[in-house]
């Protein structure tokens, strides 16, 4: 299963990641010469993996989802790019302009 | 205290001495900076440290002396100054993985091992060198630049977590946190000649440690001898509520069991060793080959019982790991886009802009080729035959384990790396790259705990041998790996 520049540009799309049209060519070659080492996984038989034994149970228990919120020792406001009344701020989502422009 | 005797100073017997009353934690804490400082520990030598601050650090021993004078005791690593892999959370000094997407983030929570490791005395007087968000194998890939080993300044570290490595093989520190996925804290210990733990996956817990392959994440100290490599895993695992695949499997005094052996003529009587016949391919390194030869004979001597066995999915583990390990990061990930915290790119007019200008202008090449394979993986059309087929031989190599740790073998004993150190620059292909984890990454995806000690050296580089052991056997994986070390004694550095 060769990747193609197309499905570069899908999954750095779905990735959230901007890819230059030089970069892409490096990019697809990358991919490419990794992922045909794992060709070999289709070769194996895994028939009877699912019987196989994962990691003992007992050693993670489930237990109840009670956990409250984890102390801060800093605000939040410390550390983010921007906020404001208690609100991160952003950049405004793309205009009704703007998604015409993407319709097909 | 000068800074060779500092230098030459164990955890267990710094904190001794600090317990005594013998040497003030403040004293020890100067002579960690100065050691830095004579090392070359800085961007413009050996580049193994990114943050510190001096003054927090002196701060903090000042505050353990005072809680001595009214305790009357430091705690079993009072005043052991430390070195903290720059993707696990500290207080008062940044947490970055080396990436600049995080560039002076300043976590506003701290990590359980290290609230572990200061309620017993221990002081964090560094964030080091690492691989972006721990994706490498010679920390190369820091967005701060590569790190250099002090054994060859020519050559890498190791990686990823390779300034936490060097900072201890060059005596900044005693004791070093890492962290691994595939290999991240025994591989670099193996290139700069110290020891190296991956617990059992579960043991320690990972609140505060930057996610990278959620499965696979575990802490892991590094020290330069086996008994601190033990004192810290003591310490740092258990039972944690803020990590949910944290085990309540309970945790044993690994130096009781072998220091009460120190003295026998056969340590490891009863103790039944494995050999896989997969981690010594037929042109594997002669003088790594030699030299494991030289432990098996060893582990001989000293009582146990060797024998030959097989894992046969080994040579699955590379292909499988760089799907598994991608496709989690690819979402863990996520969170790094500009809003919360960290780097935010500038000049961008929506919000999908702005997550994908911070994204590609905040991650280096290695960690955007990851993501962008761990995204492709999942997809839709690609998942039952890459992220499924994976996780099921996963299954199957973690089920070869079970299989050989029921036949009565307590541990197996194999090479750490296929080769020593290497120059840095000298690999440039991505899956070449990858190999370097060959011997290391079988034990993340299986889950079971390993060590790496040093066993000879190579043209004068350091060589590792590994011990891994069945889930949550770490007291006899310290057990072989304390007596090799006292059989090998000072051979283990020739």
């Amino acid at each position: 299963m060769a990747v193609t520049h197309d499905d570069v540009r899908h999954v750095a799309e779905l990735a959230r990641l901007a890819v230059s049209d030089e970069r892409l060519d490096h990019l697809v070659a990358e991919l490419n010469g990794i992922l045909v080492h794992m060709d070999v996984l289709s070769q194996v038989d895994t028939n009877d993996a699912e019987r196989a034994i994962a990691t003992p149970a007992e050693s993670t228990p489930l237990r109840s989802d009670a956990s409250g919120p984890l102390k801060l020792e800093q605000p939040i406001a410390s550390f983010a790019p921007e906020m404001r009344d208690g609100f991160f701020i952003v950049p405004r989502l793309a205009s009704h302009e703007d998604s015409a422009d993407r319709a097909p | 205290m000068n800074t060779a005797d500092y230098a030459a100073l164990s955890a267990v017997s710094l904190a001794a001495r600090v317990g005594e009353g013998d040497l003030a934690p403040l004293d020890a804490v100067e002579a960690s900076f100065a050691r830095a400082a004579e090392a070359g520990a800085g961007a413009d030598a050996m580049n193994l440290i990114l943050w510190s601050d001096r003054d927090l650090a002196k701060r903090d021993a000042a505050g353990l002396a005072r809680g001595m004078g009214i305790a009357g005791s430091g705690g079993r690593l009072a005043g052991v100054p430390i070195a903290v892999k720059d993707n696990i959370a500290t207080l008062g000094l940044p947490t970055t993985c080396a990436s600049k997407i995080l560039a002076g983030y300043v976590s506003p929570y701290e990590s359980t091992a290290i609230t572990r490791l200061r309620e017993e005395g221990a002081i964090v007087v560094a964030k080091t060198n690492m691989d972006e968000f721990a994706m490498g194998s010679s920390t190369e890939n820091s967005a701060y630049g590569p790190a250099r080993n002090p054994h060859d300044v020519r050559r890498v570290t190791g990686g990823s977590s390779g300034g936490s490595a060097g900072a201890v093989a060059a005596g900044i520190t005693p004791l070093a946190l890492g962290s691994e996925t595939g290999g991240s804290v025994r591989q670099p210990a193996a290139f700069c000649g110290i020891v190296g733990v991956k617990p059992t996956y579960g043991r320690v817990s990972r609140y505060g440690l930057v996610a990278f392959a959620s499965s696979l994440d575990q802490i892991g100290p590094m020290a330069r001898n086996v008994d601190d490599a033990a004192l810290a895993t003591e310490i740092i695992a258990g039972m944690d509520p803020k990590d949910s695949t944290s085990s309540s499997v309970r945790v044993g005094s690994y130096r009781d069991q072998f220091l009460s052996l120190a003295t026998s003529p056969a340590p490891l009587d009863g103790v039944t060793i494995g050999v896989p016949e997969e981690y010594f391919p037929e042109n594997l390194d002669t003088d790594i080959r030699r030299l494991c030869e030289r432990a098996i004979d060893a582990f001989k001597s000293l009582g146990a019982k060797v024998v030959d066995v097989s894992l046969p999915h080994t040579p699955l583990a590379i292909p499988v790991y760089y799907i598994v390990a991608p496709a989690e990061a690819s979402s863990n990930l996520a969170r790094f886009d500009g809003v919360r915290y960290g780097f935010r790119a500038s000049g961008a007019s929506t919000l999908r802009d702005l997550y994908a200008m911070t994204r590609s202008e905040g991650f280096g090449p290695e960690v955007t080729r990851r993501i962008l394979l761990g995204t492709y993986v999942l997809s839709a059309g690609y998942y039952d035959a890459y992220y499924k087929k994976a996780q099921a031989v996963r299954a199957l190599i973690t089920r070869d384990f079970h299989q050989v740790f029921g036949q009565k073998v307590d541990a197996l004993f194999t090479p750490t790396t296929p080769s020593p150190a290497f120059p840095i620059g000298a690999v440039t292909d991505p899956y070449e790259m990858y190999l370097s984890d060959i011997f290391t990454v079988t034990a993340n995806l299986a889950g079971v705990p390993a060590i790496s000690l040093p066993i000879g050296r190579s043209t004068g580089l350091p060589v590792g041998g590994q011990i891994m052991a069945g889930h949550f056997q770490e007291a006899t994986m310290f057990r072989v790996a304390y007596a090799l070390e006292a059989a090998l004694g000072a051979e283990a550095h020739q």
